[in-house]
C-alpha cells in the first residue's frame, strides 16, 4: 500500500471506491446505487471537458478570487523564534472559505444533470453557506441540513445562508451536529434523488463525494505551488504545511500537488480536534487511533463504542466536529505520507489570540488549530525550515464563541 | 432442504394471501417489551422483521429513527438484539425472524461471528440496509453457508440489467422498495403502479419470492395483496411512540394493529 506517483490521490482507488483495499468504498442504500452512478458517470465526462473546465476556472477565478493571498507572518516567525511561518490565506476565497471550490462544481454539475435543486449538509454553517451562494447564483433551489446545537453556535453563517433565499433544515436527531446533518441530508437525498443533486460539504461520503470535493479544493495547492515558485525560485526544502482536518476537504486541497515529494523534503501535518483538555471526548478518530467503522457510505477510522455505535465528539470548532474522517486522510495515515496530531479547544484559542494579537489575519476556530500546531513546533525548528498554514476560515462565524471564551472579539 | 422462510411463504399461498412481515427494533421499549411484542404480534404475522439499532441511520424515516434512539437510550447492545431473538424462538409456534440493520454494526461485530452468531440464535435471514450488491456478494454466500437468506433489495431506481443480475445472486427473498423514499413516508405512488413494477420484476425469477415495503400502512396494505409478501414497520414504530404518549401498553396496542392488518389482506 502506497501512494502512486503521478496520479491524483482521488483516484487511486479501486473498482469498488477503496484507497488502499479497505478506506472508502459505497456503503449505500440501493435505492442511491443507481443516483451515485449517474452522478459518477457525469463528473468522469465533465472533468475531462474544456469547456467545462474553462467555465470552472472562470469561475474560480473571477468568482472566487484567485490566487488567494500567501504570505509570511514575519511577528509571528519574531515572536517564536525559530522556523519561517507563512499563512496561505484561503478565507480570502468568497464566502470565507474554502468550501467554496467543492460548492462551485456541484452547482455546475447539478446543471449538467438537468435538476433544479440542489442539498447539503453543514457545520460550521461555511459550507451551507457556500451552496446558499452558488445557489442564488446558478438559480437552483437550496437546502442545507444543520445540527440545532451548530445552528445556535454558528449564527453567523446561518444568516448568510437565509439571506442566499436557501433553506435550513433544523437537525434534531442524535448530538444535533454535523454527523446527524449528513445523515438527514442523505436521507432527504434517498426520498427525492429523481429531482435534487446532493454535495457532500467534505472530503467524505460515498467514492464520488470524495472525488468531487477533492478535485474541487486542489485550487488551493495548485495555487500555492505557482507562490512557492515565485517567492523561493523552487519548491523550498524543509517544507512543513500544515492543515486542519475534520472531514479533510481543505487538508486534501492544500496538500494535493504535494504527495509525491519526498516527505523529508515536504511533510504534511493534519491538526485534529483533540476537545477541551479536560474532556474524554474529542473529534480525533486519526490521532487518537480510533477503529475503522463504516458511516456516511464510508469506511473509515471513526470514533465508536465498544457496541459499534457512533460515538458523540466534542470541539470548540464545529467545522472539525465530526466522528469520522474522509478514508483519503486514513490511507495517507496508513502509507505515513502524512502525519496527524491534535491541538485541544485550548490550544486553538491561545493559538487565534497570540496569532491575532501578532499579525493581521483572524483565522476561525478551525485554522486555529493548526496555527497551535504551528506555534508548537516552530520555536524547535531553525530558520531554514518553512512551515505554511492554511488559514482556511474566517473567524467572522465564531464571533459569539470567541466572545464568550475571551471576553471580546475584535475584527 | 426448503428455509423457513419459504415454507411461510408456502403456508400463505396455500391460504390465498399475502405473507404479513412486521418490523419492529429491538430494544424498543424495552428489551423485556420488545419480546412481548415479538411474541404477541407473532399470533397474526407469518415473519419478524427485527431492527437492530445504529444511531446513524441514512435511510430510515422518523418513525423508525423515534424507535432506534429509544432503544439505544435504555442502554440497547447488539447481544441484546441476539438475545431478543433467542427467547423468542424458544416459544412455539416461533416464526421465522430476520434481523435488519447497517453495516457498520456487522462489521465492527465481525461478519463471521455475526452470521455464527445469527445462526446460533435462530435468526432466519438478515437484511443489511446499506451492503447493496455487488459489495454484498462475499457476504451473502456466507449467509447461504450457514443456511441465513440474506435478502437482497430492490429499489424503484434499480435498472433492469442490475435487477437480473441481484437476482441472480439473491437467495429465497428479496425486498421490493415501493418508492423513493426513507421508511415510513407517504405512499406516494399510485398502488396499481408499484404492482406493474413488481411484476414485472417477480417475471424475471418467478421461483423467489419478494414482498414489498415502505410506506405501508393499514389504509394501504389491501390494495397491494396480490404480492408475496407485504412488510409493515414505521407505522407499528409510530404505534409503539403513541401508545408510550397515551400511556397504553404497547404490547396490547400492536398486537390489535397486527391483527387489523392481517384481516385486510385475508
Amino acid at each position: 500500500m502506497k501512494v502512486k506517483k503521478g496520479i491524483p490521490l482521488i483516484d487511486q482507488h479501486d473498482k469498488n471506491g477503496f484507497y488502499g483495499g479497505k478506506f472508502g468504498g459505497n456503503y449505500v442504500a440501493e435505492t442511491l446505487k443507481k443516483p451515485i452512478d449517474d452522478l459518477s458517470e457525469l463528473f468522469e465526462k465533465c472533468r475531462k471537458d474544456k469547456k467545462f473546465l474553462k467555465e470552472r476556472d472562470d469561475l474560480y477565478e473571477n468568482y472566487v478570487g484567485s490566487p488567494t493571498r500567501f504570505f509570511k507572518l514575519q511577528n509571528l516567525t519574531d515572536h517564536l523564534g525559530g522556523a519561517q511561518i507563512y499563512a496561505k490565506m484561503v478565507s480570502d476565497a468568497n464566502g470565507g472559505a474554502h468550501k467554496i471550490y467543492n460548492a462551485i462544481t456541484h452547482a455546475m454539475l447539478c446543471k449538467k444533470a438537468k435538476k433544479k435543486y440542489i442539498c447539503t449538509d453543514t457545520g460550521a454553517g461555511y459550507n451551507g453557506k457556500m451552496f446558499s451562494m452558488v445557489a442564488k447564483k446558478f438559480g437552483l433551489g437550496c437546502k442545507v441540513f444543520m445540527g440545532t446545537r451548530d445552528i445556535e453556535r454558528q449564527k453567523p453563517n446561518c444568516d448568510a445562508i437565509r439571506k442566499n433565499g436557501a433553506e435550513i433544515v433544523p437537525v434534531t436527531s442524535g448530538s444535533k451536529t454535523l454527523v446527524d446533518a449528513v445523515s438527514e441530508c442523505i436521507r432527504y437525498w434517498v426520498s427525492n434523488c429523481d429531482k435534487v443533486h446532493m454535495g457532500i460539504g467534505s472530503l467524505v461520503g460515498p467514492n464520488i463525494f470524495v472525488k468531487i470535493c477533492g478535485w474541487s479544493t486542489a485550487q488551493i495547492s495548485r495555487e500555492l505551488k505557482v507562490q512557492l515558485e515565485d517567492e523561493f525560485g523552487e519548491i523550498p526544502n524543509k517544507l512543513k504545511l500544515i492543515n486542519c482536518v475534520g472531514g479533510g476537504s481543505s487538508a486534501y486541497g492544500f496538500w494535493s500537488e504535494f504527495f509525491d515529494y519526498n516527505k523529508k523534503h515536504i511533510e504534511l501535518i493534519g491538526v485534529e480536534a483533540g476537545g477541551p483538555k479536560n474532556s474524554k471526548l474529542h473529534a480525533a478518530p486519526l490521532s487518537k487511533n480510533s477503529k475503522i467503522g463504516i458511516l456516511h457510505g464510508a469506511a473509515a477510522y471513526c470514533v465508536q463504542d465498544n457496541d459499534g455505535q457512533i460515538s458523540e465528539t466534542e470541539s470548540c470548532s464545529s467545522g472539525l466536529d465530526y466522528p469520522s474522517c474522509s478514508p483519503i486522510h486514513c490511507f495517507l495515515k496508513d502509507v505515513g505520507r502524512a502525519r496527524y496530531t491534535v491541538a485541544t479547544d485550548e490550544e486553538a484559542f491561545s493559538a487565534y489570540k497570540l496569532v491575532t494579537e501578532l499579525e493581521e489575519i483572524s483565522p476561525s476556530l478551525e485554522p486555529a488549530h493548526s496555527f497551535a500546531e504551528a506555534i508548537k513546533i516552530a520555536p524547535k525548528l531553525d530558520e531554514s525550515n518553512i512551515i505554511i498554514v492554511n488559514s482556511c476560515g474566517d473567524s467572522l462565524k465564531d464571533k459569539d464563541i470567541i466572545k464568550k471564551r475571551l471576553g471580546n472579539y475584535i475584527r | 432442504m426448503k428455509s423457513q422462510i419459504s415454507l411461510a411463504f408456502e403456508k400463505c399461498k396455500r391460504e390465498n394471501r399475502p405473507a404479513l412481515l412486521t418490523y419492529t427494533v429491538a430494544g424498543d421499549n424495552s428489551k423485556k417489551k420488545s419480546l412481548e411484542i415479538l411474541k404477541s404480534i407473532s399470533q397474526h404475522a407469518d415473519i419478524l422483521e427485527i431492527g437492530f439499532p445504529f444511531n446513524a441511520p441514512t435511510a430510515d424515516g422518523p418513525q423508525i429513527q423515534n424507535s432506534t434512539y429509544r432503544a439505544l437510550k435504555n442502554g440497547f447492545k447488539l447481544k441484546d438484539a441476539f438475545q431478543i431473538v433467542k427467547n423468542y424462538k424458544k416459544m412455539r409456534n416461533a416464526k421465522p425472524c430476520i434481523l435488519m440493520g447497517y453495516y457498520q454494526m456487522v462489521y465492527h461485530y465481525g461478519e463471521k461471528k455475526f452470521i455464527k452468531k445469527c445462526k446460533q440464535v435462530g435468526v432466519n435471514g438478515l437484511i443489511i440496509v446499506d451492503l447493496p450488491w455487488p459489495d454484498n456478494k462475499k457476504f451473502s454466500k456466507l449467509c447461504k453457508k450457514n443456511s441465513i437468506t440474506f435478502v437482497q433489495l430492490i429499489s424503484p431506481t434499480t435498472s433492469k440489467e442490475r435487477m437480473k443480475k441481484i437476482i441472480r445472486d439473491s437467495h429465497d427473498l428479496n425486498y421490493l422498495i415501493s418508492m423513493l423514499s426513507t421508511t415510513g413516508g407517504k405512499l406516494k405512488v399510485s398502488p396499481k403502479r408499484i404492482l406493474k413494477n413488481y411484476f414485472k420484476i417477480k417475471r424475471i425469477n418467478k421461483s423467489k419470492n419478494m414482498v414489498i415495503g415502505f410506506g405501508i400502512t393499514n389504509k394501504t396494505i389491501g390494495t397491494l395483496k396480490k404480492a408475496d409478501g407485504l412488510v409493515v414497520g414505521s407505522a407499528l414504530c409510530k404505534g409503539i411512540s403513541d401508545s408510550i404518549k397515551n400511556r397504553q401498553n404497547p404490547v396490547i396496542k400492536l398486537n390489535k394493529m397486527v391483527e387489523v392488518l392481517k384481516n385486510k389482506i385475508i
